[in-house]
């Protein structure tokens, strides 16, 4: 095996694209802040902002990774800011209503009816879906509106703060001098990559995305399963509305998670998911939320003006879609290509696995 | 003889797919005025070869020559303006316009911006009319049957390029499987317009499956098989037993055998029993038995209610009315995994649509039905399953015999194959197979068929459709004959069954 055909599987890993594209984005922030990839132990806590993008990140991962799952289905869920919202009320008004919002067991409880609201959500959207047949975009419509006016209700309108320690900790608190929330996306990602892959759930929802009537004859139950991925991303959603209140100590109806729904869809795209559904990547998606979390954190560290960063935030996604469309690729990088001979041509689809690109070298 | 410069050469072409060598090192070359068949297996690398020279596949490696000179296509449209044009298997036309405004959709004569519907109307009646058709060119396309829409797809396809639309500006004409859904008068008529346009100068390139139409047409024939170049020859210096040798790469032996199969006698006990089944709008209500090692042929005309009756006996559509039972059990056949826990397995006619994912590898196909039935808690064992995958690839020879390979980048006798490999992992009981030979080359089809007889000789009870009477008839224990969505009859298979017998309880709509 040559060193081209080495980086040519390289190039052609799922991954390459939206990984090179983070690391890109990490470096343009180095000119404007020297010191941006140096973290520092401070009070037993390491901060830097490596530290601050996961920290800050970790709502939109973890709803971004549901968000995968649903969207291998053929679906999408645009409830998933609305379930952000509902959760963080529920959680916050409980909370707020005990004597002593420090005990461990009433935070746990409001989590627990929190999180059940959010999965309630979840079979909601996954019945209009599977069962009633209903688009997925506008059967999550009706939850990513009405949830609003819900959270709105549990919280009387108003933003409801809560001063509770141990509901603190899992937005904004320290364990083993790295942000609790570290290790809930973590644990929440490893549960969902054991989930699909060491069970055949994966398979199956690439089954029924692929193909929904091959999936149907071949006796998938595609509805139980759109509704357990419905569901699944629900909770995720859920969690991550814990994160957000409990990063604020607030729950604000009207605002929490509010386009979440925009920015996990694009982290998935990015992560190299089709929108169509079928093959899903998990991997993907965390890296394009992190792609994402930076190009936030660099519009701000580079001092892009506020009421600009929206078209500098939509110029970066537009060139890394691109970066990633293979038929772009070969029209901007082909003329080089040419050089090498039988090299220039662009698979028709999507890079191949890895594993299969070396077999291409047969007789060189 | 000093040879005509050819129009069209081809030379030392490369294809590549991941994990794939589609072609490697194919020469073509096409010369004007001749109809040129090219043939081989699928998987063997004709339409890949179509696809690169119209534009839709970029080349890896050789050259393609047009009138003398070099060219290179980046899309169909430009292969096209190059003189190239393709008609495929499926018409690709808008049902809901006039004939005259498909001929000219995307050329439509102008004047300062606007069409000039008389003027295209006029050109495209003379068009029609000087290949001696008789079309009316104003009238809506889906006023016209299918074979008549085929014909307008080469008269728009013939006419792209021309400059004032009263000369020919195609040079090459590709037309792949045109006839597949074409009946006998039909044949004959596209066969005289190509006779037309090759007489005109125009070189034409045909696929077909059907080999006594390639001996009907064509001049000159290239041979391909697994992507690589086998030869050439003039179609009236090979015949069809050396052409098939060519095609599949062994001696026909093996074909023989098959015709002279005795089917198995000693069916055993009743497998599956319907009584009264029936959906409104699909089939009418009928009695069915399926003996165990039984194979059941369906024979009928296209939509007589072949797929509809195999569709109600897996669950894959809801009967109104009637009852299955399946080894003495009773079977609701509310859903398809009703048939499927009861040991019913269903191969779709429809492979892309309805059977395969082609996003997902050829193993994850395979184990699809059975890890449905396992659902999805309980995931076959790594090693249980690559054991599976690769015994059932072997044993149906699937090609390339990669379990990685994606199924869409597949042929489609391999991707039948995969099918089939999917269903009989399950170890099914009652093997569903719809139209599972249509569309795919002469060496897989054969492979297909003695794989059924095998199978019933292990006692798997089969029901077979196929539009082809004599693949039935070979077969078949028993054949039920299907007329207007009804079963007529019921067939014992013997000596004095034949296809005319078979065409005749067609025709009257009853046993005899």
């Amino acid at each position: 095996m040559t060193t081209t055909s080495r980086w040519r599987a390289l190039t052609h890993h799922h991954l390459f694209w939206p990984v090179a594209v983070l690391i890109a984005l990490l470096l343009v922030n180095v000119p404007f802040t020297p010191d941006f990839f140096s973290i520092n132990m401070t009070d037993g806590h390491l901060y830097g902002s490596l530290v601050s993008i996961v920290l800050f990140g970790s709502p939109l991962i973890l709803v971004a990774v549901g968000m995968t799952l649903v969207i291998a289905t053929g679906g999408i869920d645009l409830s998933v800011g609305a379930v952000v919202a509902i959760t963080g009320a529920l959680t916050c008004s409980y909370i707020s209503d005990q004597a002593d919002q420090n005990t461990l067991s009433a935070v746990f409880l409001a989590m627990g009816i929190g999180l059940v609201a959010a999965v309630v959500c979840g079979l909601w959207n996954g019945f209009l879906v599977a069962r009633m047949g209903i688009q997925p975009i506008i059967a999550t419509l009706i939850i990513m509106v009405a949830g609003r006016g819900v959270a709105q209700l549990v919280t009387d309108g108003q933003i409801i703060t809560v001063n509770s320690e141990p509901y603190k900790l899992i937005g904004g608190g320290y364990w083993l001098t790295l942000p609790f929330s570290v290790f809930v996306v973590a644990a929440v990602v490893a549960v969902t990559v054991a989930l699909t892959r060491r069970t055949a759930l994966g398979l199956l929802v690439e089954s029924v995305g692929g193909n929904a009537e091959a999936s149907r004859l071949v006796g998938i139950r595609s509805t139980r399963i759109k509704i357990m991925v419905y569901m699944f991303c629900a909770l995720c959603a859920g969690i991550a509305g814990l994160m957000i209140s409990s990063n604020t100590s607030a729950a604000d109806g009207n605002n929490a998670g509010l386009w979440i729904e925009l920015d996990a869809i694009l982290a998935v795209v990015i992560g190299g998911t089709s929108l169509l559904g079928g093959r899903f990547s998990i991997g993907g998606t965390v890296v394009g939320a992190l792609v994402i979390q930076t190009l936030t954190t660099t519009i701000y560290t580079i001092g892009v003006p506020t009421q600009t960063n929206l078209v500098f935030k939509a110029a970066v996604v537009i060139v890394v879609c691109l970066l990633q469309s293979p038929k772009f690729r070969a029209k901007v990088f082909g003329a080089k290509g040419l050089k090498g001979p039988r090299r220039d041509a662009a698979p028709v689809e999507p890079a191949p696995a890895p594993d299969a690109a070396p077999k291409m070298e047969v007789s060189r | 003889m000093a040879e005509p410069q050819p129009v069209l050469e081809m030379t030392g072409i490369v294809k590549e797919f991941p994990g794939v060598r589609a072609l490697s090192g194919v020469d073509f070359r096409l010369f004007p005025g001749e109809i040129h068949a090219l043939m081989g297996e699928n998987g063997a690398g004709k339409s890949t070869l179509i696809k690169v020279l119209t534009g839709v596949y970029s080349l890896d490696g050789g050259t393609i020559t047009l009138d003398g000179e070099s060219a290179r296509f980046g899309s169909p449209l430009q292969a096209q303006q190059a003189g190239i044009s393709t008609v495929y298997q499926e018409v690709n036309l808008c049902p809901n316009l006039s004939v005259a405004e498909n001929i000219f959709i995307g050329r439509e004569p102008t004047r300062a911006g606007r069409i000039q519907w008389k003027r295209m109307r006029k050109e495209a009646a003379e068009l029609v009319d000087r290949l001696g058709l008789d079309i009316d060119v104003a009238a809506p396309l889906s006023s016209y049957p299918l074979a008549v829409q085929q014909l307008v797809a080469i008269v728009r396809s013939v006419g792209t390029g021309a400059r004032d639309g009263a000369g020919l500006g195609t040079k090459v004409l590709v037309l792949d499987e045109p006839t597949s859904s074409l009946d006998r008068d039909e044949v004959l008529e596209l066969f005289r317009l190509m006779r037309q346009l090759r007489d005109e100068g125009v070189a034409i390139l045909f696929v077909s499956h059907f080999l006594d139409q390639i001996y009907e047409v064509c001049d000159r024939m290239t041979v391909l098989r697994n992507g690589t170049l086998v030869g050439e020859h003039l179609v009236r210096d090979l015949d069809q037993v050396g052409l098939i040798e060519l095609m599949i790469g062994k001696a026909l032996d093996q074909l023989e055998e098959l015709h002279e199969h005795q089917l198995r006698s000693d069916l055993g006990e009743t497998l599956v029993k319907a009584e009264g089944l029936g959906r409104t709008g699909g089939i009418a209500p009928f009695d069915l038995e399926i003996n165990k090692g039984e194979v059941l042929g369906l024979a009928g005309l296209l939509g007589s209610g072949r797929t509809e009756l195999a569709r109600l006996l897996f669950g894959a559509d809801q009967p109104d009315n009637g009852r299955v039972t399946i080894g003495g059990k009773q079977v609701s056949m509310s859903a398809p995994n009703d048939a499927i826990a009861a040991g019913v397995a269903f191969c779709s006619e429809n492979r892309k649509s309805e059977g395969l994912v082609p996003d997902l590898t050829v193993r994850e196909n395979i184990i699809l039905a059975l890890q449905a039935a396992r659902g999805w808690t309980r995931p076959i064992p790594a090693s249980q399953r690559d054991e599976l995958v690769a015994r059932y690839i072997k044993a149906l020879d699937i090609r390339p015999a990669d379990p990685e390979a994606r199924v869409g980048r597949l042929s489609g006798g391999n991707q039948q194959k995969v099918l089939l490999a999917r269903w009989l992992i399950t170890q099914p009981k009652l093997l569903i197979l719809d139209e599972p030979t249509r569309g795919i080359d002469i060496g897989a089809k054969t492979e297909i068929q003695k794989l059924v007889v095998s199978l019933s000789e292990d006692g798997m009870s089969v029901l077979y459709i196929a539009a082809e009477l004599e693949e039935v008839l070979r077969l078949s224990h028993t054949i039920g004959v299907l007329r207007d969505r009804r079963l007529v009859a019921r067939l014992t298979n013997g000596p004095e069954i034949t296809t005319s017998k078979i065409l005749e309880t067609i025709a009257s709509g009853e046993h005899q």
